[in-house]
Protein backbone atom coordinates (compact mmCIF):
# COMPACT_ATOMS: atom_id res chain seq x y z
CA UNK A 1 0.00 0.00 0.00
CA UNK A 2 1.37 3.30 -1.08
CA UNK A 3 1.85 6.14 1.69
CA UNK A 4 -1.07 7.96 0.22
CA UNK A 5 -3.42 4.96 -0.16
CA UNK A 6 -2.06 4.24 3.76
CA UNK A 7 -3.16 8.00 4.85
CA UNK A 8 -6.41 7.64 3.08
CA UNK A 9 -6.97 4.05 4.77
CA UNK A 10 -6.14 5.58 8.12
CA UNK A 11 -8.19 8.65 7.45
CA UNK A 12 -11.38 6.53 6.67
CA UNK A 13 -10.87 4.34 9.69
CA UNK A 14 -10.59 7.34 12.11
CA UNK A 15 -13.77 8.82 10.39
CA UNK A 16 -15.57 6.07 11.56
CA UNK A 17 -14.30 5.97 14.64
CA UNK A 18 -16.63 6.63 17.29
CA UNK A 19 -14.49 9.09 19.59
CA UNK A 20 -14.00 10.91 16.48
CA UNK A 21 -17.48 11.46 15.17
CA UNK A 22 -18.31 14.24 13.92
CA UNK A 23 -15.08 16.23 13.50
CA UNK A 24 -14.44 18.33 10.59
CA UNK A 25 -13.13 16.88 7.86
CA UNK A 26 -10.10 19.13 8.57
CA UNK A 27 -9.47 18.52 11.56
CA UNK A 28 -9.61 14.74 10.61
CA UNK A 29 -7.07 15.07 7.60
CA UNK A 30 -4.49 16.83 10.30
CA UNK A 31 -5.41 13.86 13.07
CA UNK A 32 -4.86 11.27 10.15
CA UNK A 33 -1.36 12.74 9.31
CA UNK A 34 -0.13 11.89 12.40
CA UNK A 35 -1.39 8.61 12.42
CA UNK A 36 -0.52 4.72 11.47
CA UNK A 37 -2.51 1.71 11.85
CA UNK A 38 -0.86 -1.32 14.08
CA UNK A 39 -2.21 -4.92 14.79
CA UNK A 40 -0.95 -6.36 17.92
CA UNK A 41 -0.95 -10.33 19.04
CA UNK A 42 -3.03 -11.13 22.05
CA UNK A 43 -0.85 -11.33 24.91
CA UNK A 44 1.40 -8.11 23.45
CA UNK A 45 2.42 -5.09 25.79
CA UNK A 46 1.54 -1.63 24.44
CA UNK A 47 3.28 -0.12 27.71
CA UNK A 48 4.11 -0.78 31.05
CA UNK A 49 3.25 2.36 33.96
CA UNK A 50 5.63 4.86 33.96
CA UNK A 51 6.73 4.26 30.24
CA UNK A 52 6.80 7.92 27.74
CA UNK A 53 3.54 8.49 26.73
CA UNK A 54 4.07 8.24 23.38
CA UNK A 55 0.70 8.06 21.75
CA UNK A 56 -2.60 8.39 21.91
CA UNK A 57 -4.20 4.75 20.54
CA UNK A 58 -7.91 4.32 18.89
CA UNK A 59 -9.18 0.88 19.38
CA UNK A 60 -10.46 -0.48 16.06
CA UNK A 61 -11.14 -4.35 17.21
CA UNK A 62 -10.30 -6.46 20.19
CA UNK A 63 -9.61 -6.01 23.84
CA UNK A 64 -6.86 -4.33 25.53
CA UNK A 65 -6.78 -4.40 29.25
CA UNK A 66 -5.45 -1.21 31.94
CA UNK A 67 -3.69 -2.73 34.31
CA UNK A 68 -1.43 -2.17 37.30
CA UNK A 69 1.17 -3.84 38.72
CA UNK A 70 0.87 -4.98 42.82
CA UNK A 71 4.44 -6.33 44.02
CA UNK A 72 4.30 -10.18 44.08
CA UNK A 73 1.06 -10.25 42.28
CA UNK A 74 -0.07 -10.94 38.78
CA UNK A 75 -1.09 -7.49 36.95
CA UNK A 76 -4.82 -6.54 38.16
CA UNK A 77 -7.05 -5.52 35.44
CA UNK A 78 -8.65 -2.02 35.89
CA UNK A 79 -10.58 -2.35 33.11
CA UNK A 80 -11.12 -3.34 29.82
CA UNK A 81 -11.24 -1.43 26.43
CA UNK A 82 -12.83 -2.74 22.93
CA UNK A 83 -14.11 -0.78 19.36
CA UNK A 84 -14.57 2.52 19.13
CA UNK A 85 -12.44 3.31 22.53
CA UNK A 86 -9.61 5.16 23.12
CA UNK A 87 -6.45 4.90 25.46
CA UNK A 88 -4.19 6.69 26.88
CA UNK A 89 -4.65 10.47 28.14
CA UNK A 90 -1.12 11.14 29.81
CA UNK A 91 0.67 12.27 26.80
CA UNK A 92 -1.50 15.84 27.15
CA UNK A 93 -0.26 16.48 30.39
CA UNK A 94 3.97 16.93 31.38
CA UNK A 95 5.32 14.75 32.38
CA UNK A 96 3.58 12.58 29.39
CA UNK A 97 4.46 9.31 31.30
CA UNK A 98 1.58 6.92 31.14
CA UNK A 99 -0.07 5.98 34.85
CA UNK A 100 -1.30 2.35 33.97
CA UNK A 101 -0.27 -0.66 31.74
CA UNK A 102 -1.41 -1.67 28.97
CA UNK A 103 -1.56 -4.93 27.13
CA UNK A 104 -3.86 -6.38 24.20
CA UNK A 105 -6.41 -9.41 25.67
CA UNK A 106 -6.66 -10.40 22.05
CA UNK A 107 -5.70 -9.56 18.82
CA UNK A 108 -5.88 -6.01 18.58
CA UNK A 109 -6.01 -3.15 15.47
CA UNK A 110 -5.41 0.18 16.58
CA UNK A 111 -5.00 3.70 15.46
CA UNK A 112 -1.46 5.13 16.60
CA UNK A 113 -1.42 8.97 17.07
CA UNK A 114 2.04 10.56 17.41
CA UNK A 115 1.52 12.12 21.04
CA UNK A 116 4.34 15.05 20.07
CA UNK A 117 2.88 15.61 16.66
CA UNK A 118 -0.64 15.77 17.99
CA UNK A 119 0.15 18.35 20.81
CA UNK A 120 1.69 20.78 18.60
CA UNK A 121 -1.43 20.43 15.92
CA UNK A 122 -3.40 21.03 18.58
CA UNK A 123 -1.66 23.88 20.16
CA UNK A 124 -1.17 25.51 16.57
CA UNK A 125 -5.33 24.87 16.31
CA UNK A 126 -7.62 26.07 19.26
CA UNK A 127 -10.54 24.57 17.29
CA UNK A 128 -9.27 21.33 16.83
CA UNK A 129 -7.84 21.62 20.72
CA UNK A 130 -11.48 22.92 22.26
CA UNK A 131 -13.09 19.78 19.75
CA UNK A 132 -10.75 16.83 21.30
CA UNK A 133 -10.78 18.32 24.70
CA UNK A 134 -14.41 18.07 24.54
CA UNK A 135 -14.20 14.56 23.71
CA UNK A 136 -11.18 13.83 25.93
CA UNK A 137 -13.74 15.04 28.78
CA UNK A 138 -16.79 13.08 27.77
CA UNK A 139 -14.45 10.29 28.33
CA UNK A 140 -12.85 11.03 31.50
CA UNK A 141 -16.35 11.57 32.82
CA UNK A 142 -17.81 8.22 31.16
CA UNK A 143 -14.63 6.64 33.08
CA UNK A 144 -15.06 8.61 36.89
CA UNK A 145 -18.84 7.62 36.66
CA UNK A 146 -17.77 3.97 36.04
CA UNK A 147 -15.44 3.91 38.35
CA UNK A 148 -17.55 5.49 41.36
CA UNK A 149 -20.26 2.54 40.40
CA UNK A 150 -17.66 0.17 40.59
CA UNK A 151 -16.72 1.40 44.02
CA UNK A 152 -20.07 1.40 45.09
CA UNK A 153 -19.91 -2.30 45.00
CA UNK A 154 -23.24 -2.54 43.43
CA UNK A 155 -24.24 -6.62 43.34
CA UNK A 156 -22.81 -6.48 47.36
CA UNK A 157 -25.89 -6.61 48.90
CA UNK A 158 -28.14 -7.85 45.83
CA UNK A 159 -31.31 -9.56 46.34
CA UNK A 160 -33.09 -12.14 44.72
CA UNK A 161 -34.53 -9.55 41.59
CA UNK A 162 -38.44 -9.71 42.58
CA UNK A 163 -37.92 -11.20 45.87
CA UNK B 1 -57.02 1.27 47.33
CA UNK B 2 -58.82 -0.83 45.31
CA UNK B 3 -59.56 2.28 43.19
CA UNK B 4 -55.98 2.85 42.22
CA UNK B 5 -55.05 0.05 40.81
CA UNK B 6 -55.60 -0.42 37.22
CA UNK B 7 -56.24 -3.39 34.78
CA UNK B 8 -53.22 -5.87 35.89
CA UNK B 9 -52.62 -9.16 34.97
CA UNK B 10 -55.61 -11.63 36.53
CA UNK B 11 -55.20 -13.01 40.21
CA UNK B 12 -54.66 -16.99 40.08
CA UNK B 13 -57.48 -18.13 42.05
CA UNK B 14 -57.21 -18.23 45.97
CA UNK B 15 -54.29 -16.47 45.44
CA UNK B 16 -53.40 -16.54 49.22
CA UNK B 17 -53.17 -20.14 49.27
CA UNK B 18 -49.71 -21.95 49.31
CA UNK B 19 -49.68 -25.14 46.60
CA UNK B 20 -46.74 -27.45 48.16
CA UNK B 21 -43.97 -28.16 45.14
CA UNK B 22 -41.65 -30.76 45.75
CA UNK B 23 -37.94 -29.79 44.78
CA UNK B 24 -36.92 -31.86 41.86
CA UNK B 25 -33.30 -30.72 41.29
CA UNK B 26 -31.43 -28.46 43.05
CA UNK B 27 -28.30 -26.27 40.47
CA UNK B 28 -24.95 -24.47 42.99
CA UNK B 29 -25.14 -20.86 40.93
CA UNK B 30 -22.11 -19.90 43.37
CA UNK B 31 -21.48 -19.83 46.62
CA UNK B 32 -24.44 -17.87 47.28
CA UNK B 33 -27.29 -18.44 44.98
CA UNK B 34 -28.92 -21.78 44.10
CA UNK B 35 -31.76 -22.77 41.15
CA UNK B 36 -34.67 -25.01 42.14
CA UNK B 37 -36.56 -26.72 40.05
CA UNK B 38 -40.02 -27.35 41.90
CA UNK B 39 -43.15 -28.99 40.44
CA UNK B 40 -46.56 -29.37 42.22
CA UNK B 41 -46.87 -32.33 44.73
CA UNK B 42 -50.43 -33.32 42.71
CA UNK B 43 -51.69 -32.07 39.42
CA UNK B 44 -54.42 -30.39 41.35
CA UNK B 45 -52.00 -28.09 43.00
CA UNK B 46 -50.42 -26.76 40.01
CA UNK B 47 -50.15 -23.19 39.14
CA UNK B 48 -50.96 -21.20 36.17
CA UNK B 49 -47.95 -21.10 33.85
CA UNK B 50 -45.79 -18.33 34.67
CA UNK B 51 -45.09 -15.37 32.27
CA UNK B 52 -41.21 -14.19 31.91
CA UNK B 53 -41.32 -11.66 34.57
CA UNK B 54 -43.75 -13.07 36.95
CA UNK B 55 -42.67 -14.38 40.34
CA UNK B 56 -44.51 -16.78 42.90
CA UNK B 57 -44.43 -16.32 46.24
CA UNK B 58 -42.02 -19.09 47.98
CA UNK B 59 -43.10 -20.16 51.48
CA UNK B 60 -40.87 -22.16 53.81
CA UNK B 61 -42.84 -23.52 55.84
CA UNK B 62 -41.91 -22.96 59.60
CA UNK B 63 -39.26 -20.12 58.25
CA UNK B 64 -41.26 -17.89 55.81
CA UNK B 65 -42.69 -16.44 52.28
CA UNK B 66 -40.58 -14.32 49.74
CA UNK B 67 -41.03 -13.17 46.25
CA UNK B 68 -38.76 -15.06 44.07
CA UNK B 69 -38.83 -14.17 40.32
CA UNK B 70 -39.42 -17.20 37.94
CA UNK B 71 -36.02 -17.85 36.37
CA UNK B 72 -37.02 -20.83 33.46
CA UNK B 73 -40.56 -20.84 32.30
CA UNK B 74 -41.66 -24.75 32.35
CA UNK B 75 -40.80 -26.04 28.59
CA UNK B 76 -42.16 -29.36 29.00
CA UNK B 77 -44.38 -31.07 31.19
CA UNK B 78 -43.83 -33.94 33.37
CA UNK B 79 -46.28 -36.73 34.18
CA UNK B 80 -48.50 -33.54 33.60
CA UNK B 81 -46.77 -31.70 36.27
CA UNK B 82 -45.60 -27.98 35.10
CA UNK B 83 -41.54 -27.89 35.97
CA UNK B 84 -40.40 -24.32 37.18
CA UNK B 85 -37.12 -22.50 37.79
CA UNK B 86 -36.40 -20.07 40.62
CA UNK B 87 -33.29 -18.91 41.44
CA UNK B 88 -32.56 -17.73 44.81
CA UNK B 89 -29.09 -15.79 46.56
CA UNK B 90 -28.75 -16.26 50.20
CA UNK B 91 -29.49 -12.95 51.57
CA UNK B 92 -31.70 -13.59 54.52
CA UNK B 93 -33.50 -16.30 56.25
CA UNK B 94 -36.19 -17.45 53.87
CA UNK B 95 -33.71 -17.50 51.33
CA UNK B 96 -30.97 -19.03 53.68
CA UNK B 97 -33.47 -21.88 53.98
CA UNK B 98 -33.94 -21.78 50.01
CA UNK B 99 -30.84 -22.57 49.14
CA UNK B 100 -30.67 -25.03 51.62
CA UNK B 101 -33.17 -27.22 50.11
CA UNK B 102 -32.80 -30.65 48.61
CA UNK B 103 -34.79 -32.80 46.17
CA UNK B 104 -37.66 -34.04 47.80
CA UNK B 105 -37.66 -30.89 49.90
CA UNK B 106 -41.49 -29.79 49.76
CA UNK B 107 -42.35 -26.07 50.18
CA UNK B 108 -45.03 -23.70 49.53
CA UNK B 109 -45.97 -21.98 46.16
CA UNK B 110 -48.03 -19.01 45.66
CA UNK B 111 -48.52 -17.18 42.51
CA UNK B 112 -47.58 -16.97 39.45
CA UNK B 113 -48.14 -12.72 40.36
CA UNK B 114 -47.68 -9.66 38.43
CA UNK B 115 -47.05 -7.86 35.52
CA UNK B 116 -43.92 -9.43 33.26
CA UNK B 117 -41.59 -8.33 30.58
CA UNK B 118 -44.10 -8.31 27.84
CA UNK B 119 -41.41 -9.76 25.66
CA UNK B 120 -44.41 -9.75 22.87
CA UNK B 121 -43.90 -6.14 22.38
CA UNK B 122 -40.33 -6.47 20.97
CA UNK B 123 -41.31 -8.40 18.25
CA UNK B 124 -39.78 -6.78 15.34
CA UNK B 125 -37.60 -4.71 16.74
CA UNK B 126 -33.81 -4.64 18.19
CA UNK B 127 -33.29 -5.69 21.91
CA UNK B 128 -31.01 -4.79 24.38
CA UNK B 129 -30.87 -7.10 27.75
CA UNK B 130 -28.79 -5.55 30.81
CA UNK B 131 -28.48 -7.75 33.94
CA UNK B 132 -26.67 -7.36 37.14
CA UNK B 133 -26.03 -10.17 39.16
CA UNK B 134 -28.82 -11.75 40.09
CA UNK B 135 -30.80 -10.09 38.03
CA UNK B 136 -29.90 -12.70 35.13
CA UNK B 137 -32.24 -14.45 36.96
CA UNK B 138 -36.08 -12.98 35.92
CA UNK B 139 -34.23 -12.01 32.57
CA UNK B 140 -33.37 -15.60 31.00
CA UNK B 141 -36.93 -16.37 30.39
CA UNK B 142 -37.10 -13.35 27.87
CA UNK B 143 -33.49 -14.79 26.50
CA UNK B 144 -35.39 -18.23 26.28
CA UNK B 145 -38.48 -16.94 24.68
CA UNK B 146 -36.24 -14.75 21.94
CA UNK B 147 -34.20 -17.38 20.92
CA UNK B 148 -37.38 -20.07 21.30
CA UNK B 149 -38.55 -17.68 17.68
CA UNK B 150 -34.92 -15.63 17.12
CA UNK B 151 -36.09 -14.78 13.67
CA UNK B 152 -39.15 -12.29 14.55
CA UNK B 153 -36.62 -9.88 16.42
CA UNK B 154 -33.73 -8.05 15.25
CA UNK B 155 -30.54 -7.36 16.21
CA UNK B 156 -30.14 -8.90 20.33
CA UNK B 157 -27.29 -8.15 22.46
CA UNK B 158 -27.27 -9.33 26.30
CA UNK B 159 -25.06 -7.24 28.68
CA UNK B 160 -24.32 -9.68 31.76
CA UNK B 161 -22.17 -7.57 34.62
CA UNK B 162 -21.29 -9.44 38.20
CA UNK B 163 -19.29 -8.43 40.90
CA UNK B 164 -16.20 -11.32 40.22
CA UNK B 165 -16.25 -14.01 37.94
CA UNK B 166 -17.42 -16.81 40.09
CA UNK B 167 -20.37 -14.91 40.49
CA UNK B 168 -22.42 -15.35 37.47
CA UNK B 169 -25.57 -17.17 36.97
CA UNK B 170 -25.95 -19.89 34.87
CA UNK B 171 -22.80 -20.34 32.96
CA UNK B 172 -22.87 -23.14 30.44
CA UNK B 173 -25.90 -21.44 28.68
CA UNK B 174 -24.25 -17.81 29.24
CA UNK B 175 -21.25 -20.21 27.29
CA UNK B 176 -23.49 -21.45 24.69
CA UNK B 177 -24.92 -17.63 24.53
CA UNK B 178 -21.67 -16.16 23.90
CA UNK B 179 -20.68 -18.48 20.59
CA UNK B 180 -24.10 -18.11 19.10
CA UNK B 181 -23.70 -15.95 15.99
CA UNK B 182 -27.41 -14.17 16.15
CA UNK B 183 -26.63 -13.31 19.57
CA UNK B 184 -24.37 -10.43 20.95
CA UNK B 185 -22.93 -10.84 24.36
CA UNK B 186 -20.57 -9.75 27.01
CA UNK B 187 -20.09 -10.43 30.18
CA UNK B 188 -18.27 -8.39 32.69
CA UNK B 189 -16.78 -8.22 36.06
CA UNK B 190 -16.29 -5.18 38.50
CA UNK B 191 -13.34 -7.69 39.97
CA UNK B 192 -11.65 -9.78 37.56
CA UNK B 193 -9.68 -12.89 39.12
CA UNK B 194 -6.24 -14.79 37.53
CA UNK B 195 -7.53 -16.12 34.10
CA UNK B 196 -10.69 -14.38 33.60
CA UNK B 197 -10.65 -13.21 29.59
CA UNK B 198 -13.75 -11.32 29.45
CA UNK B 199 -14.40 -7.62 29.92
CA UNK B 200 -13.74 -5.50 33.21
CA UNK B 201 -16.11 -2.55 34.35
CA UNK B 202 -19.61 -1.79 34.88
CA UNK B 203 -22.27 -2.35 32.44
CA UNK B 204 -22.91 1.00 31.41
CA UNK B 205 -19.56 1.16 29.36
CA UNK B 206 -21.00 -1.36 27.01
CA UNK B 207 -23.96 0.85 25.96
CA UNK B 208 -22.25 4.10 24.65
CA UNK B 209 -21.58 1.90 21.01
CA UNK B 210 -24.53 -0.36 20.99
CA UNK B 211 -25.01 -1.72 17.60
CA UNK B 212 -29.00 -1.26 17.43
CA UNK B 213 -31.52 1.33 16.03
CA UNK B 214 -32.32 3.31 19.33
CA UNK B 215 -35.60 4.37 17.67
CA UNK B 216 -36.80 0.46 17.23
CA UNK B 217 -35.18 -0.93 20.31
CA UNK B 218 -36.95 -2.11 23.47
CA UNK B 219 -34.54 -2.87 26.25
CA UNK B 220 -34.67 -5.60 29.87
CA UNK B 221 -32.97 -4.21 31.95
CA UNK B 222 -32.65 -6.10 35.78
CA UNK B 223 -30.31 -5.56 38.65
CA UNK B 224 -29.50 -3.31 41.93
CA UNK B 225 -31.31 -0.34 41.38
CA UNK B 226 -28.91 1.73 41.15
CA UNK B 227 -27.70 -0.02 38.11
CA UNK B 228 -30.51 0.13 36.76
CA UNK B 229 -30.51 3.53 37.30
CA UNK B 230 -27.58 4.50 35.44
CA UNK B 231 -28.28 1.71 32.73
CA UNK B 232 -31.23 3.70 31.94
CA UNK B 233 -29.65 6.90 31.88
CA UNK B 234 -27.23 5.39 29.31
CA UNK B 235 -30.11 3.85 26.85
CA UNK B 236 -31.77 7.54 27.14
CA UNK B 237 -28.46 9.40 26.09
CA UNK B 238 -28.52 6.58 23.15
CA UNK B 239 -31.74 7.61 22.03
CA UNK B 240 -33.68 4.75 23.56
CA UNK B 241 -37.21 5.78 24.32
CA UNK B 242 -38.42 5.59 28.12
CA UNK B 243 -41.41 3.81 27.45
CA UNK B 244 -39.31 1.10 25.66
CA UNK B 245 -36.92 0.23 28.46
CA UNK B 246 -38.09 -1.98 31.04
CA UNK B 247 -37.04 -2.18 34.35
CA UNK B 248 -37.73 -5.16 36.98
CA UNK B 249 -38.10 -3.50 40.26
CA UNK B 250 -37.08 -4.87 43.85
CA UNK B 251 -40.01 -4.35 46.76
CA UNK B 252 -40.15 -5.53 50.07
CA UNK B 253 -43.71 -7.99 48.16
CA UNK B 254 -45.92 -9.48 51.24
CA UNK B 255 -49.31 -10.00 50.08
CA UNK B 256 -48.51 -10.19 46.47
CA UNK B 257 -52.24 -9.00 45.40
CA UNK B 258 -51.78 -5.40 45.79
CA UNK B 259 -53.80 -5.42 49.01
CA UNK B 260 -51.21 -5.02 51.93
CA UNK B 261 -49.01 -1.88 50.74
CA UNK B 262 -45.69 -3.16 51.34
CA UNK B 263 -44.38 -2.45 48.10
CA UNK B 264 -45.92 0.77 47.36
CA UNK B 265 -43.55 2.81 45.28
CA UNK B 266 -45.95 5.96 44.84
CA UNK B 267 -49.01 4.77 43.68
CA UNK B 268 -47.45 1.82 42.19
CA UNK B 269 -48.23 -1.57 43.66
CA UNK B 270 -44.95 -2.86 42.14
CA UNK B 271 -46.67 -6.53 43.00
CA UNK B 272 -49.11 -6.21 40.72
CA UNK B 273 -48.56 -3.48 38.20
CA UNK B 274 -44.73 -4.82 38.43
CA UNK B 275 -41.96 -6.23 38.75
CA UNK B 276 -41.37 -5.43 35.06
CA UNK B 277 -42.73 -1.77 34.44
CA UNK B 278 -41.22 0.60 31.80
CA UNK B 279 -39.06 3.44 32.84
CA UNK B 280 -40.68 6.15 32.10
CA UNK B 281 -43.72 5.26 34.76
CA UNK B 282 -41.04 4.36 37.70
CA UNK B 283 -38.26 7.47 36.56
CA UNK B 284 -39.94 10.21 38.80
CA UNK B 285 -39.96 8.00 41.65
CA UNK B 286 -36.64 6.60 41.41
CA UNK B 287 -35.08 9.64 41.31
CA UNK B 288 -35.85 10.94 44.60
CA UNK B 289 -34.25 10.03 47.58
CA UNK B 290 -36.04 7.33 49.91
CA UNK B 291 -35.52 6.49 53.21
Amino acid sequence: MSARDETANVRARLEAHAFFTALSPSHLDVIAACARARSVREGMVLFHEGDDATALYAIDGGSVAVQVHIPHRRPITLETLGPGEILGWSWLFPPYRTRFGAVALTAVELLVIDARTLRARLDEDAALGYALLQRFSRVIAERLEATRLQLLDVYGNQRAAGG
Amino acid sequence: MGTSVPPADELPAEPMRPRPHRVVSTTREHAEAVTLEVEPCSAADALAPPRPGQFNMMWVFGVGEVAISVSRIPVAETRGLPRVHHTIRAVGTVTQALNALMPGDVVGLRGPFGHGWDVDDAVGRDVVVVAGGVGLAPLRPVVDAILADRARYGHVVLIVGARRPRDFLFVPELDAWRHREDLDVMVTVDAPDDGWKGGVGVVTKWLRHLPVDPEHTTAFVCGPEVMMRFVARSLLDGGIDPETIRVSLERNMHCAVAECGHCQLGGLFVCREGPAIPWARVAPDLLVAQR
